[in-house]
């Protein structure tokens, strides 16, 4: 997946693959009076699959939007491939084609077809050649396990049919890392297994994914690193093999102890 | 008869007008600019909250007498806008501010999760607005736009008041001249508008049937 663009390398100035993909250093952010992200510090290695995990309202998904510039941060900083994200001259558009986003609620463009919904940002923001992109979309298409579905509204889809379809179109951009914000909490037990799969071939293609999810199982099966947030901040983190069987802050284990 | 095709043309050209009003103004409404969304908001309130009758006399005699004239012959003084280019001004913006205000609802029916996907795509907003925003707001619109633009038909009549020989006015001229044809032209009348609005309805009801989305909204 990993590609050469000059573009790219300039912006990212000396950032090499053997320094960190994403670098967080202190990053905080606030709603209003309320502090969600209070001083996050983790870097994640390219390659990597990171899962986080924690209660509702610990700041998971709020992290996970800030990496990509979604959200704006109060202080600190995210280095995506060596770049600044929290940056005023940001290029946006360089940050959105290496980190691509999936949504818990799929979020598809209901007018267009399957295949169109992979299409469109190459076509309409890269500019890229249709035939091309056409001929990747269908393998997109195929690695995701919906062909036959091409043409498809995504209203004619179910959620898991959705969510995969979402994953394409983020894939079709070539990112080089992925995240995922709770994608399987909208979908019934039946349909999210066949979303997991998918992100697991992508995890053992290679690609980058930091996961927002509850899903300890899948978690502790493709993660190389777990953190467990609670009121902004990091409590507890390691690989899975630990993190899970030995949790020592009492915070965690309490959590685990309520969903395991 | 020229009459009538004077009143297909208000009709088509207003429309169109007014229709470019109503995106361009959705769209300025969504500006980051307050300046930009108090212009809207000003003219949306001005023209929607006052009788199109006193906006075409408005138009064509107080914003008349300042608009330049020039001179074919030398003595003639003509006026660069004509009455029914007036006509055309004053309907437009009339119909335009409910056209804003009918885009306006459908861009706002089109979910925050949706635009957001697409900028994490890396679309800029003139392009989210372009290319998801619209399409999807102007599905959800077109129901409400079929009665603006029905209504626009009809208000073209009012254009009589400042001598845009339209349908309704050829009609009255035909009858002051020949008072034994007022009750058939009065009949004609009748048929002639529920043709044109015939065809307006027929058109956008197909219109809507050729945009709709299988598994989308109904």
């Amino acid at each position: 997946m990993a590609e050469t663009n000059t573009a790219t390398a300039v912006a990212a100035g000396d950032w090499t693959p053997e320094q960190p993909i994403v670098a967080l250093n202190e990053v905080r952010k606030s709603f209003g009076d309320l502090e969600v992200l209070k001083g996050i510090t983790f870097n994640v290695m390219k390659g990597e699959v990171i899962c986080i995990i924690g209660p509702s309202g610990s700041g998971k998904s709020t992290l996970i939007r800030c990496v990509n510039a979604l959200n704006p941060i109060d202080s600190g900083s995210i280095k995506v491939e060596g770049q600044e994200v929290h940056d005023a001259h940001l290029d946006k558009l360089a940050l959105r084609k290496k980190v691509g986003m999936v949504f818990q609620q799929y979020n598809l463009f209901p007018h267009k077809t399957a295949i169109q919904n992979v299409m469109m940002a190459p076509v309409q923001v890269l500019k890229q050649d249709k035939a091309e992109v056409e001929e990747r979309a269908r393998k997109l298409i195929k690695k995701v396990r919906l062909e036959g579905k091409e043409d498809s509204y995504p209203g004619e889809l179910s959620g898991g049919q959705q969510q995969r379809v979402a994953i394409a179109r983020s894939l079709a951009m070539n990112p080089d890392i992925m995240l995922f914000d709770e994608v399987t909490a909208a979908l019934d037990p039946e349909t999210v297994k066949e979303v997991l799969v998918t992100i697991k071939e992508l995890a053992q293609d290679g690609m980058t994914c930091m996961l927002v999810t509850h899903e300890m199982g899948f978690a502790r099966e493709v993660a190389d690193h777990i953190y467990f947030t609670d009121r902004g901040v990091i409590v507890e983190h390691g690989p899975p093999a630990t993190f899970f069987s030995d949790a020592k802050d009492s915070r965690t284990q309490e959590f685990l102890g309520q969903i395991l | 008869m020229s009459g009538l095709w004077m009143t297909i043309q208000l009709s088509v050209v207003c429309i169109l007008f007014s229709l470019v009003i109503g995106v361009v103004g959705a769209g300025m409404q969504g500006a980051k600019s307050a300046v930009l969304r108090a212009v809207v908001a000003g003219y949306i309130q001005f023209f929607r909250n006052t009788p199109p009758f006193v906006q075409l006399l408005f138009f064509y005699f107080a914003l008349g007498q300042f608009t330049p004239t020039y001179s074919p012959d030398g003595w003639l003084e003509i006026p660069i806008i004509s009455n029914v280019g007036w006509a055309i001004i004053s309907l437009s913006f009339f119909a335009g501010a409910f056209n804003v205000e009918i885009f306006r609802a459908g861009v706002e029916a089109v979910p925050k999760s949706t635009q957001e996907a697409a900028e994490a795509l890396g679309y800029t907003r003139l392009q989210i607005y372009g290319h998801i925003v619209f399409p999807l707001a102007l599905r959800v619109s077109i129901p409400a736009l079929n009665n603006n633009l029905v209504n626009l038909v009809k208000t073209t009549t009012q254009a009589f008041v400042i001598a845009v020989p339209e349908l309704l006015y050829q009609s009255v001229t035909i009858w002051n001249d020949y008072p034994s044809a007022q009750y058939p032209m009065m009949t004609f009348l009748f048929f002639a508008y529920l043709g044109l609005v015939g065809v307006v309805v027929v058109g956008m009801n197909k219109w809507e049937r050729t945009m709709r989305i299988p598994g989308y909204g109904g």
